[in-house]
């Protein structure tokens, strides 16, 4: 009994941990704070987003395009990804200049998995012995710019955080927006 | 449609003078869709989309949804998207594989096989044909419309609801072997690309000759872009958002309407413009394909170009990136663009994929370079709405007069490099066209029933 209450209890604090790491990722985002946003990455992190077709339930070609192998709205490196922060701070990328008003709204956050690995807890680092976690979420990323410019980004999200240096970092980010047409005229946010 | 403008006014090329009316009227846009659009090709898409038999593929022309698809016996045909009867889509889904379209609203199916229908588009199944309509109904004359002419050129899918279209060559003309770069093997081999999965669609609220004018020959506009070249994003390290390529210029061709960023025919030998790419592997690829593009086009006048636009809506990048793009007309004040992306057939895997995630972080709506451009048309789109603002007519008067014959190129001109001169072409062809009925006008104008 003693062994399942502590299996639940590590459970929800891995739960925590996750929201908490989510929440603050968002925080970093619209508050503009890029370069603290790509410290939160791992150097291999990879974040792909599909795009979404009407397809026929059951018929013979996929909802979604391909990973690495389709075109798709996204899929980069950190490579990428510090290139979008440096473009975003030259100050002359229009499409941010002046800056989009940004709200993310992370929710339905669910632990799908918890990944070992050859190690223990201890008392620096409680979750020595994981490597990492497996979260599925929904995102609400509210912007508007300009005057009245304004546009929902609503989807799911499959994130995988890596345990490094006594903190979570994100590794793997699936994002799948819902709409096949994008009715932004751009893209020009982080997701 | 009757609808009396003073088109000169409107456009007056010959000074470089063009009114914002162009980019916000509501009823110059409508007149657009019948004397533009109805008797334009357009490309619909890419057999690449249609490989099988029954495959389907749903696009649009002009601001009508239309079925591509391959029929059983291979025949390349396109229908408009609509039931005759009440008028609904009768597909739904963007892409698969039927042969057999059937009406959710009243149940009415058609068919394009030919082993079960006279007529491709043919009405082959009606709930209570003999009850209702006496089992006399017209299967032919209720069938699916279908486009009169489709082109497949190259890979590449073209249609033009016109009965009286020129050929699509002659409609081309000289820019065909511009839009070769794009469709060909990098090494010079005939239609040897290809596409890749996905296509990108997205809306831009402005007008659509706005964006099909900004890949005509813009070259002007690099000051929006400067924001990637200091990112560097391109394949080299170091060297801004593209490879390094000698300075383009405007190539365009009265009377077509056609315009891009490009190269002078020329019988030398093709620079080597690869870079480094840090990469032993795609590097002697590369320098592979160079070796076989120079003994394919050895002796060979051969073309070269970065951007271009096919009048009206078809814009294209031939080198880097590598892509096809639609703007679809939704209002006068909106559009949708799509982008689809080209390969060579049988890029070795790491190569694709490097090219891939390139297109990717510099085209479309996520794309470092295209993001920017969206925001330039969206607020020339809104400022030309005001009333004082929408009086002020636009100048492209950049490389006025500077316009000369092109050795080697029927019809071509070119303007320099820092030219509006394929603008110039691109408003004249298009008040050639708004001047003109258009080719289902005559019909006692279908809209009103007959």
């Amino acid at each position: 009994m003693a062994a399942e209450w502590d299996s639940a209890v590590r459970r929800l604090l891995l739960q925590a941990e996750a929201e908490a790491f989510l929440v603050a990722e968002a925080d970093c985002l619209d508050g503009r704070d890029f370069e603290a946003w790509l410290a939160m990455l791992t150097d291999d992190v990879k974040i792909w987003m599909p795009i979404v077709r009407n397809a026929e339930s059951g018929g013979p070609v996929a909802e979604t395009t391909a990973e690495n192998f389709d075109a798709n709205w996204f899929d980069e490196g950190i490579e990428t990804l510090r290139q979008r922060v440096k473009q975003l701070a030259t100050g002359v990328h229009w499409a941010e200049q002046p800056p989009s008003r940004t709200t993310r709204m992370v929710s339905n956050v669910r632990l799908i998995d918890i990944i070992s690995r050859d190690g223990a807890a201890t008392a620096d680092d409680p979750f020595g012995d994981i490597a990492a976690l497996a979260v599925r979420c929904r995102f609400l990323t509210y912007r508007n710019r300009n005057e009245d410019e304004q546009d929902f980004f609503i989807g799911k999200r499959n994130d995988t955080l890596c345990r490094a240096d006594g903190g979570w970092r994100l590794a793997r980010r699936e994002v799948f927006l819902d709409q096949s047409v994008l009715l932004a005229k751009n893209l020009s946010i982080f997701f | 449609m009757s609808l009396n403008r003073d088109f000169d006014a409107l456009v007056d090329a010959d000074n470089g003078v063009i009114s914002r009316e162009l980019f916000v009227d509501r009823d110059l846009y409508e007149l657009e869709l019948d004397r533009v659009f109805a008797r334009s090709w357009l490309l619909v898409g890419h057999a690449g989309r249609i490989p099988a038999p029954d495959d389907f593929f749903v696009s649009r022309m002009g601001n009508d949804s239309v079925i591509l698809t391959q029929s059983r016996q291979g025949e390349i045909m396109v229908f408009l998207n609509s039931c005759p009867h009440r008028g609904m889509r009768v597909c739904r889904f963007d892409q698969g594989n039927a042969a057999l379209f059937t009406c959710p609203y009243h149940g009415w199916s058609f068919s394009t096989n030919r082993e079960r229908v006279e007529v491709p588009g043919q009405l082959i199944g009606v709930p209570r044909s003999e009850e209702g309509y006496s089992g006399q109904l017209d299967r032919v004359r209720w069938g699916l419309k279908r486009c009169p002419n489709v082109v497949n050129y190259k890979g590449s899918i073209w249609a033009n609801w016109d009965p009286d279209a020129p050929p699509l060559e002659d409609y081309l003309g000289d820019m065909r072997r511009y839009l070769d770069v794009a469709l060909d093997g990098r090494d010079g081999s005939p239609g040897g690309s290809q596409l890749l999965g996905g296509v990108q669609k997205w809306r831009i609220r402005c007008n659509w000759k706005t964006v099909a004018e900004n890949f005509a020959g813009d070259l002007y506009h690099e000051v929006s872009h400067q924001s990637a070249n200091l990112a560097e994003i391109g394949l080299a390290k170091g060297k801004g958002r593209r490879d390094a390529l000698p300075l383009r210029h405007a190539i365009g061709f009265p009377g077509l309407g056609h315009g891009g960023l490009a190269f002078p025919p020329t019988t030398e030998p093709p620079l080597n413009l690869s870079p480094d790419y840090g990469d032993a592997e795609i590097n002697a690829y590369y320098a592979e394909i160079h070796g076989r593009k120079v003994q394919n086009l050895a002796g060979k006048a051969h073309v070269n170009l970065v951007v271009g636009t096919i009048f009206p809506n078809m814009s294209f990048h031939a080198n880097q990136p590598r892509s096809l793009a639609i703007v679809h007309p939704i209002s006068p004040t909106e559009v949708e663009m799509w982008r689809m992306y080209l390969v060579d057939r049988d890029t070795p895997a790491r190569v694709q994929d490097m090219l891939r995630r390139y297109y990717l972080r510099y085209s479309g709506p996520g794309g470092m370079t295209e993001a920017d451009d969206m925001e330039n048309w969206t607020q020339v789109t809104l400022a030309s709405q005001g009333a004082i603002g929408r009086r002020q007519p636009f100048n492209y008067q950049l490389g006025l007069g500077k316009e000369a014959p092109v050795d080697g190129l029927a019809g071509g001109v070119a303007s320099g490099s820092y030219s509006e001169g394929n603008a110039r072409i691109f408003y004249r062809r298009w008040k050639d066209l708004m001047a003109a009925p258009g080719p289902f006008e005559a019909e006692g104008d279908a809209r009103h029933g007959g």
